[in-house]
């Protein structure tokens, strides 16, 4: 019994290692450079998903805004990208040389104050994670202090989604508009379009994603996520315990936000650009499609959802160009109806008792010296209700 | 308002919703120790008083002091914080948590969102949990789901979350509601343990409860107090035979 208990002890960190394997080892051996540069593309997403388990999951807080904070972060470091790529040198044909392309387009004569600090690359890394931060840190105190959630909060979410793309399109001049910030070539002279490059942005965004989840597993075992999951079934009977559970909320709420930013950085590095379609209502509800598919509970999952429904998107899309958005339309239809917790459900409700049934089949045949045991005792329920640990819902 | 040695002073509390004053100008004093039962017809105002104590609902007018401090100003964790525990009629307890968990989350340390992070269950912790555990009688139910408690073990279990805090004043919002006669007789005997070292306020209908457990009894009515003294007192009041216990 003990050594089961060891083994699905292992096991909840086995599922992080085995996504580990694949996304270390597994893909990077087994696809060429274009294909491991959409998969790092893919992981951007995955930051996203990880975020949203994080804050609807565990905090039971839906956003369907998430694609603002992705877009910031990705806009902070297209930012520096677009000054390093605006030298004087490259730019002399403009009428004001030395400033972004766009701006020039646009009449505009110098750099505007708020682009400065993102002429420095430690400065524009503290603003992919601090500009997003105090944006949520600014919604969520505002909403969560006045009890304002659920619905109406996912509502709010979409309307800052609509109001960001609004603005950027709006005021071209200053963010690139509808086109985004586009022609990225370098990181402090290092050419980021070349093969060597993307093999290392592609493992820089598989580690730091591998960390963030590291980082959300350690807060989901802590007293917090014991509180986040108390405040999903009765806020009130937290509150009168003595929290301000506000402050819990803004917490995750911010903490979904730097993660979704580092996304966004880590995209614009691998694709070249960042433009406001990454920032709308629209790519907000699929990041939250990701963590659906991947189960809303399962960190790991939420990996798995991001890079199975963006392979769906890239696969249908070459395979059948006029059919690409029924079929992915079917294949979020299909998921929820059939698997309603997502790839994570599927694996708790189906895959792993099987498992646990093939272990304890040769178990028993490995040891006949006791063919008296009958069937050992039914271990797939154990993992989710019998352990001693105190088991947030566990990882798949 | 002067200074008292009450644990709890209400002074010319009044909270109206949309005209209809729920509590009208009321006044209650609850000693040190006391266990002070509330009875009261249905709509007397009786749970919107121990919300308007806990800050659930905010006074119209009006001063609740707990131990000379002013609570109305105070946000919930802080009344919360300041000693003062409530429990709701229902049982509110975390169902997808352990008991474990429920009592251990209810531990007062890191309350704060760092604090949380860093809160480690130590030896103290689970001595304490260990302990509460037993006086509700569900040390041996640590590892169970508390969904899967039953309907009195679940009002223990939210007692058990509030003695977690020592509180020096609980309020109770009838803790026996839907208890079998043994639940009922378990969870007096729990109730007069718990009373040691600090004031309570309970609400019950059930009257053979009250009488087993009341040193002092106040009856509410209209979001005024009809009637306050012991039991016999009050039961013999033409009044409170009146409006709430029937001739």
């Amino acid at each position: 019994m003990d050594s089961l208990k060891a083994l699905i002890k292992r096991y909840q960190l086995g599922s992080l290692l085995l996504l580990t394997l694949l996304l270390v080892v597994v893909l990077p051996l087994t696809l060429d450079i274009f294909r491991l540069n959409l998969v790092g593309k893919y992981l951007c997403y995955a930051f996203v998903a990880v975020g949203l388990v994080m804050v609807w999951g565990y905090g039971g807080v839906l956003s369907l805004g998430q694609g603002v904070f992705f877009g910031l972060g990705g806009y902070a470091m297209a930012m520096f990208l677009k000054l390093e790529a605006s030298d004087p040198e490259s730019t002399k044909i403009q009428s004001t040389p030395g400033i972004p392309d766009f701006m020039d387009w646009n009449q505009i004569t110098s750099l505007p104050a708020f682009w400065v600090p993102f002429k420095s690359l430690p400065l524009a890394l503290l603003a992919v994670v601090l500009v997003p931060m105090a944006l949520a840190w600014l919604i969520s105190f505002a909403m969560f202090k006045r009890r304002v959630g659920g619905v109406y909060f996912a509502i709010i979410t979409q309307a800052v989604a609509l109001i960001c793309t609004v603005l950027i399109i709006g005021q071209q001049g200053y963010t690139g508009g509808v086109n985004g910030m586009t022609d990225l070539k370098t990181m402090l002279g290092w050419d980021t379009r070349t093969d060597s490059a993307k093999y290392i942005l592609y493992f820089l965004s598989a580690g730091l994603l591998i960390a963030s989840i590291l980082l959300c597993m350690w807060i989901q075992k802590s007293k917090l996520g014991t509180l986040l999951l108390a405040m999903r079934d009765k806020e009130d009977r937290v509150r009168f315990s003595g929290y301000d559970v506000a402050m819990f909320k803004v917490f995750v709420f911010c903490l979904a936000a730097a993660l979704s930013a580092i996304g966004g950085a880590m995209f614009t590095l691998q694709v070249g650009f960042m433009s406001p379609s990454f920032v709308g209502i629209v790519p907000s509800i699929e990041m939250v499609i990701f963590a659906a598919v991947g189960g809303r509970m399962s960190l790991v999952g939420a990996v798995y959802g991001a890079l199975l429904v963006n392979f769906g998107k890239t696969y249908f899309s070459e395979t059948a160009p006029d059919l690409w958005l029924f079929l992915m339309a079917a294949l979020f239809i299909g998921v929820v109806l059939a698997f309603p917790n997502g790839l994570a459900g599927l694996y708790e409700s189906h895959i792993k008792p099987w498992i646990a049934r093939r272990l304890a089949a040769r178990k028993a045949g490995a040891t006949p010296r006791t063919p008296a045991a009958p069937t050992p005792p039914a271990p797939p329920a154990s993992p989710m209700s019998g352990s001693a640990p105190p088991a947030a819902p566990a990882q798949a | 308002m002067s200074n008292t040695d009450f644990v709890l002073a209400v002074e010319d509390l009044t909270v109206s919703f949309d005209g209809f004053k729920a509590i009208d100008s009321l006044n209650l004093y609850v000693d040190k120790n006391e266990l002070r039962v509330i009875i009261g017809p249905n709509g007397a105002g009786k749970t919107t008083l121990l919300d308007l104590i806990c800050g659930k609902t905010k006074a119209s007018k009006g001063s609740i002091k707990f131990k000379n401090e002013e609570l109305t100003k105070l946000p919930e964790y802080g009344i919360v914080r300041k000693g003062v525990g409530r429990k709701f009629q229902t049982p509110s307890i975390y169902e997808n948590l352990s008991v474990f968990q429920n009592l251990e989350v209810s531990f007062p340390r890191g309350r704060g969102v760092f604090g949380a992070l860093k809160f480690k269950c130590n030896a103290e912790v689970r001595e304490r949990v260990q302990k509460v555990a037993e006086e509700i009688g569900l040390a041996d139910k640590l590892q169970t789901e508390a969904g899967l408690l039953s309907h009195g073990q679940k009002q223990w279990l939210e007692i058990g979350m509030l003695l977690m805090q020592d509180p020096e004043l609980l309020m109770l919002d009838e803790p026996i509601a839907g208890m079998s006669v043994r639940e009922r007789e378990l969870t007096a005997e729990l109730l007069q343990r718990i009373c040691q070292n600090r004031s309570m306020i309970v609400i019950e209908h059930d009257m053979e409860f009250v009488k087993r457990i009341a040193s002092k009894v106040t009856v509410m009515h209209q979001g005024k107090i009809l009637a306050e003294g012991s039991m016999d007192k009050v039961q013999s009041d033409p009044k409170v035979i009146d409006v709430y216990l029937g001739h």
